[in-house]
């Protein structure tokens, strides 16, 4: 299959902005999907609110546009009902990890197989360029017009600690390497987090002075480096690519089988 | 084993009966009294039929969780109360647009807030009718007694699973935790329904919102052949989004008619003594016993007192009340909140001048003679 055929055309064109990091996910996320060879009918995207969102909508699977930071809990539901199916979560910086960061840490915790991607642009893109939780200290955003002071997350940090057994980082300069990172996630079985940087130049470039989208993702490729590489032993405050964590751990739905075993004496 | 099961349960556990006979598949819940023996009994008895059940973090996570179980094709529920009623309504209004079957079930207690967590109130009735933002219609059942709590949580999973909606089971305290005798028919006994799937094959293209001449949407899993789009957003028969002004209005009056165009299919209630009855106490749930209780004691003795025990509150049985209301001196509405539905019985009788509300809002279950009293005053027998 081409990674066309897992497009839903009819819906185009996307109602994202010109150079939109959101798009290239899309792409990284499609182009992991074929690699893997999985079947359409497996897979379920379930999504919340937000530009990164609608990223639901413009694929052919089964698609899951939900209510704002609640994806997770969705899916959850999905998952746990069938757990044959494959689902992909993807979801804004807000949506994770302001009003959905309680079910973000909570799926994480139970290990629950499923893939959550963080589109994280720092920003509330769809609502017009407020700040997040992920924006960070001395940010410009519509609600920080004195710069922000909110402390932002670590997502790697954050996943690791609520228990999430394969987290990763990229960009989407870094499109191939999201490709085989995704990849990886998918693949794996349990909670797994891929946190992508994902340009908004439409606020958070414009506010804070970043530039267009070309700007941005050059800033990607100047202000990250790979785990392990000679560029982050010599200059460690750069921004760490790749993967962090990689465990086998107990899956929820397959516990919840032997807790139906216990309960039906093996006769289920 | 086929044969009628007598048992001495709680009403919760009544309700936890009644999912298990309709089918239910899927819990999710998070605590909260007075419903937590729904959530304790299923946790045993779910995993006991292959069945699944989860502790979400919220109630919010809970709603949303039993929705995602749905879609792949599952009978679902969760219950709750007050508090955690209020944080289920954004989801609850997702069921409504997306036109996901599950039943949700509120234990009430007294409100607002975190109230009165360990008595009886029926102070969430307008919040079931409108606890979620925009316009929708809802459908809300309730019940007095333990074999009605059975009969109205299978009715509660048929309707759903018919109409394509949220169902809000609204017991009460005092029904959810008081014992009494339940029996639970043989299996057929009850008939049960099952969601309309689509028989439309593999590879032809799929119309998940473009609803039958009938107004019924039939369904597909998901895992299915069908890959379809489900949003809360407005949206085409496709399922994408659209704010097409004739799609949004064509829909919004689908919602809306699908469940108001069926009442009399959907309305239920009982009739107690209303052969010729003067005074009509028109109650429902735990005021209901009381109200029958006086009825009963009433008629013995030579007065013509009946009660009409409404067993669905939405859509509201209007035509109903009016019509077994004509005629009669006066009507007394009976219960625990400051007249959520007396104000809506007003609205559908011919003298509104002669309803009167019958209520107690302190906790305590209304008694008989609470309602006697009253009775005497509109009488004109004095206090
Ligand atoms: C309950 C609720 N609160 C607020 C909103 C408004 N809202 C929509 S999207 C959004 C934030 C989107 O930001 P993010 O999740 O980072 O996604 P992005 O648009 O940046 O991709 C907000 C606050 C909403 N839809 N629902
Ligand atoms: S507002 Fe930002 S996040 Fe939203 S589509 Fe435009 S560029 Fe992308
Ligand atoms: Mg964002």
């Amino acid at each position: 299959m081409s990674v066309k055929d897992y497009l839903r055309e009819r819906y185009f064109p996307h109602m994202w902005c010109p150079g939109c990091g959101h798009g290239t996910v899309l792409n990284s996320l499609l182009r992991a999907v074929e690699a893997l060879g999985l079947n359409k009918n497996d897979i379920v995207m379930t999504s919340g609110i937000g530009c990164s969102a609608r990223i639901s909508g413009y694929v052919d699977f089964h698609s899951l546009h939900t209510i704002h930071g609640r994806a997770l809990t969705f899916a959850t539901g999905v998952k746990f009902s069938k757990p044959e199916l494959k689902l992909l979560v993807p979801m804004g910086d807000g949506d994770a990890l302001a009003i959905g960061g309680n079910h973000f840490i909570h799926a994480a915790r139970r290990n629950i197989d499923m893939t959550a991607i963080v589109m994280n642009n720092r920003i509330y893109g769809m609502t017009g360029g407020q700040f997040s939780p992920l924006s960070g200290l001395g940010k410009k955003a519509t609600t920080a017009p004195y710069l922000t002071i909110d402390n932002d997350f670590d997502v790697v940090e954050l996943s690791r600690a609520a228990g999430a057994s394969f987290v990763a980082r990229t960009t989407t300069y870094h499109a191939l390497e999201a490709v085989d990172l995704l990849k990886r996630a998918i693949d794996h079985k349990g909670f797994s987090v891929v946190e992508i940087l994902s340009q908004c130049p439409t606020h958070f470039g414009r506010k804070n002075k970043e530039g267009d989208a070309v700007n941005m993702l050059e800033l990607y490729k100047a202000n990250t480096a790979k785990i392990g590489s000679k560029a982050l032993k010599e200059n460690p405050a750069l921004l760490a690519r790749g993967i962090f964590v990689d465990e086998n751990r107990p899956e929820y739905c397959e516990e919840y089988e032997k807790i139906i075993q216990r309960a039906t004496g093996g006769k289920k | 084993m086929n044969k009628p099961m007598i048992k001495f349960v709680q009403g919760n556990e009544a309700c936890v009966e009644g999912a298990l006979y309709a089918g239910i598949d899927f819990y999710a819940g998070y605590p909260i009294t007075p419903s937590t023996e729904v959530a304790e009994l299923l946790a045993a008895k779910l995993p006991q039929k292959g069945g699944k059940f989860i502790q979400m973090e919220d109630e919010i996570a809970s709603m949303c969780a039993i929705i995602g179980a749905s879609l792949t094709g599952h009978k679902v529920m969760t219950a709750t109360s007050g508090p955690g009623f209020s944080l289920k309504q954004e989801a609850l209004g997702y069921a409504c647009m997306a036109e996901i079957p599950c039943v949700v079930v509120n234990v009430q207690r007294g409100g607002p807030s975190t109230g009165n967590p360990t008595h009886v109130s029926q102070g969430d009735v307008n919040q079931a009718r409108w606890g979620t933002h925009g316009d929708h219609s809802i459908i809300a059942l309730t019940a007095s007694n333990h074999q009605d709590v059975f009969a109205m949580t299978v009715d509660a999973f048929n309707l759903a699973e018919t109409y394509r909606t949220p169902v809000i089971l609204l017991l009460d305290e005092a029904v959810g935790h008081m014992r009494e005798k339940l029996v639970v028919p043989e299996k057929g006994a009850i008939p049960l329904v099952d969601r309309l799937r689509t028989d439309v094959g593999k590879g032809v293209d799929y119309h998940p919102y473009l609803p039958r001449e009938d107004g019924r949407l039939p369904m597909s899993d998901f895992g299915g052949d069908h890959r379809y789009n489900v949003t809360g957003l407005f949206h085409d028969m496709w399922g994408f989004p659209s704010n097409n002004p004739t799609v949004v209005n064509g829909l919004l009056h689908h919602l809306v008619d699908k469940i108001e165009n069926n009442i009399q299919a959907i309305t239920r209630y009982k009739e107690h003594f209303l052969d010729g009855a003067e005074y009509v106490l028109v109650s429902y749930g735990s005021s209901a016993r009381s109200a029958i209780h006086l009825a009963k004691n009433r008629r013995a003795r030579g007065e013509r007192i009946g009660v009409l025990e409404l067993q669905s509150l939405w859509p509201f049985p209007e035509a109903l009340i009016r019509d077994r209301c004509r005629g009669a001196k006066a009507v007394v509405v009976v219960e625990m909140n400051m007249g959520q539905v007396m104000r809506h019985v007003k609205a559908a009788v011919d003298d509104p001048e002669r309803v009167f509300l019958a209520n107690r809002i302190d906790g305590k279950l209304i008694t008989p003679t609470d309602i006697k009293k009253l009775l005497r005053v509109i009488q004109g027998m004095g206090v």
